[in-house]
């Protein structure tokens, strides 16, 4: 995946220089993978946020935005872009349906309950996957304008890896915007504090639950796309270690803090790349990076980064 | 305007209301004295929608509200000020008295009605946009006091809106109440301090554990000389 260090050693002479762009290549390659990781934890940390439940099915909803856009383009023959948009829309729709079909129904039951039935969205999720697309991974065809590699100061840099966080700041600005800056935005913020007086406030708490569900698979969508170009292939377990992943940046930014869900996505993405790169000979452990992490803070930090109360 | 009817709320096995039946009139302020636990939240917080009962009738301007969800009766005109304040403490002083007014679109009258919120309680103004979490327990209550009156209620019921409050601030909360009920507004107010609200009040009620066991105007609970002794604290 990630190119090794030894080889651009053994090409270069070994120079300062070449050190240099080297780190900054891998840099930017670990910004590119922490905005993927960004973009998904902000679904689980919103979710979370207004109805503390982790949505075990979240990485898995990634991977329906991922066959929504390949079967756009390739059933449908959508361009690219009409195709990546309906494949958030649809999506958005998903995440709203798992709500009502499987959150609300146990929305007053213990949380463990909540918690189990995401654990069986999710199963569910994988399970269609593979009996509807088949188990058999798809290739993804990355439109040219993400292909293309530029050569910038001597560093050969995909532009896909030049859009991905471009296009993760815009949607985080977009998110960001919601939250603080419209009425279902404070709505959220509100019943992330204390839903039942939110509802004294003559707010639908069931339809801003909703909109939380719909921005945040949206947002696992495009995350899930880009992952798919990056590794340019898809198939329904897909899901599984981004999910995870995402989690634990959610965890590591402060679960419920969307700011700190990028934050944490970054962090894990750098840690990870410069990791396989300063230290090749233990790559085959990154993802085992991820969750050192998720225990570390556990133990160390519940509150994560930039959160503030406990997460129970 | 409201009227319930031979309420009886469950908490599993509490039977906190029981067989409950009030009046408030429009255009009255009517009060609820007793004891902590005696039921007076329960109440409010049945007539809000907050907590289901077992039977009974909620009837609100001609309709049975009993049933309809919080946020649908909040829409029909019903405002509370609960027990605790309970405002956003997340949100700035600004956000929270938007969120009073989330049922209304006009944006005009709403800045108008918040100008009037902080012409009222300058303090609030002072601090617009700080969180409310950085607010004094009084400033506070205004807020949520504020909060409620900002959704333009026809009925609002104020749970202990002076509890914990420094005497010069319940008489400021006692004088905007009487304002508002001048204004029109119909109230249903809950008071520890059962001296104080039973002067504002046309009516009141007094109940124990979950039962109404007197009613009368303010002036004649004044005079009782059971409610003297319970609650006005007279031997
Ligand atoms: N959420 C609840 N669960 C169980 N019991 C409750 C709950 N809320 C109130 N109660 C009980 O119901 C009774 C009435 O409480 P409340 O209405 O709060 O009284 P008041 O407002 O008059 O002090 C009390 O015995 C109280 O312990
Ligand atoms: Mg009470």
């Amino acid at each position: 995946m990630e190119r090794s260090p030894l080889f651009c050693r053994r090409a270069g002479t070994g120079t300062g220089f070449l050190e240099l762009t080297f780190f900054l290549q891998q840099m930017i390659n670990g910004v590119a993978l922490g905005s993927l990781y960004g973009l998904i934890a902000i679904g689980y940390t919103m979710v979370y946020g207004i109805i503390r439940l982790i949505n075990f099915a979240h990485g898995d909803v990634m991977m329906m935005g991922c066959y929504f856009a390949y079967f756009g383009i390739l059933m449908f023959s959508l361009p690219w872009g009409a195709s990546f948009v309906a494949a958030m829309v649809l999506t958005a729709i998903l995440g709203v349906l798992i709500d009502k079909g499987a959150y609300v129904p146990v929305r007053h039951a213990p949380r463990i309950s909540a918690l189990i039935t995401a654990i069986g969205v999710s199963f569910l999720l994988e399970n269609l996957g593979l009996v509807v697309f088949g188990g058999r991974p798809k290739g993804f065809t990355t439109p040219d304008m993400f292909a293309e590699v530029y050569e910038i100061a001597g560093l050969m840099i995909p532009a896909l890896v030049l859009w991905t966080p471009l296009i993760t700041l815009i949607l985080l600005s977009g998110i960001l915007f919601i939250i603080h800056r419209t009425k279902a935005g404070r709505a959220m913020r509100c019943i992330s504090h204390d839903m039942e007086t939110t509802r004294l406030m003559g707010v639908d708490v069931n339809r801003v639950i909703s909109i939380t569900f719909a921005v945040g698979s949206a947002a696992a969508a495009a995350g899930g796309i880009m992952w798919a170009m990056r590794y340019p292939e898809i198939n329904p377990l897909m899901g599984i270690i981004p999910g995870l992943k995402a989690f634990v940046a959610a965890v590591l930014g402060g679960i419920g803090n969307v700011t700190g869900a990028m934050l944490g996505g970054l962090l894990l993405g750098l840690a990870e790349i410069l990791l396989v790169a300063l230290m090749p000979e233990i790559a085959g452990y990154r993802d085992a990076i991820a969750f050192g992490i998720l225990i570390f803070i556990l133990i160390f930090r519940p509150t994560g980064l930039m959160g503030s109360k406990l997460p129970e | 305007m409201l009227r319930v009817e031979g309420l009886n709320v469950h908490y599993g096995g509490i039977h906190a209301l029981k067989n409950v039946s009030i009046h408030v009139p429009e255009e009255k302020v009517v009060t609820l004295v007793g004891a902590n636990g005696a039921g007076k939240s329960t109440l409010l917080r049945a007539v809000s929608g907050l907590v289901p009962a077992s039977s009974g009738r909620i009837r609100y301007a001609g309709r049975e509200i009993l049933g309809l969800s919080a946020h649908r009766i909040a829409r029909e005109g019903i405002a509370m000020s609960p027990e605790g304040r309970r405002v956003f403490v997340n949100l700035s002083v600004y956000e929270n008295l938007l969120m009073g007014a989330y049922c209304r679109d006009d944006r005009k009258e709403i800045d108008r009605d918040i100008e009037w919120i902080f012409e009222t309680f300058p303090r609030l103004l002072e601090r617009r946009d700080q969180p409310a979490a950085t607010l004094s327990g009084g400033e506070q209550q205004m807020l949520a006091l504020g909060r409620a009156l900002m959704s333009r209620p026809k009925l609002l019921l104020l749970d202990e809106p002076s509890l914990g409050l420094a005497p010069l601030l319940i008489r400021e909360v006692f004088r905007v109440i009487t304002k508002i009920h001048q204004e029109g507004t119909t109230i249903l107010l809950i008071e520890q301090n059962a001296m104080a609200a039973l002067n504002v009040a046309d009516y009141g009620y007094v109940l124990e554990t979950g039962e109404i066991v007197l009613a009368g105007t303010g002036k004649d609970l004044l005079c009782d000389e059971r409610v003297k002794k319970a609650y006005l604290g007279e031997t």
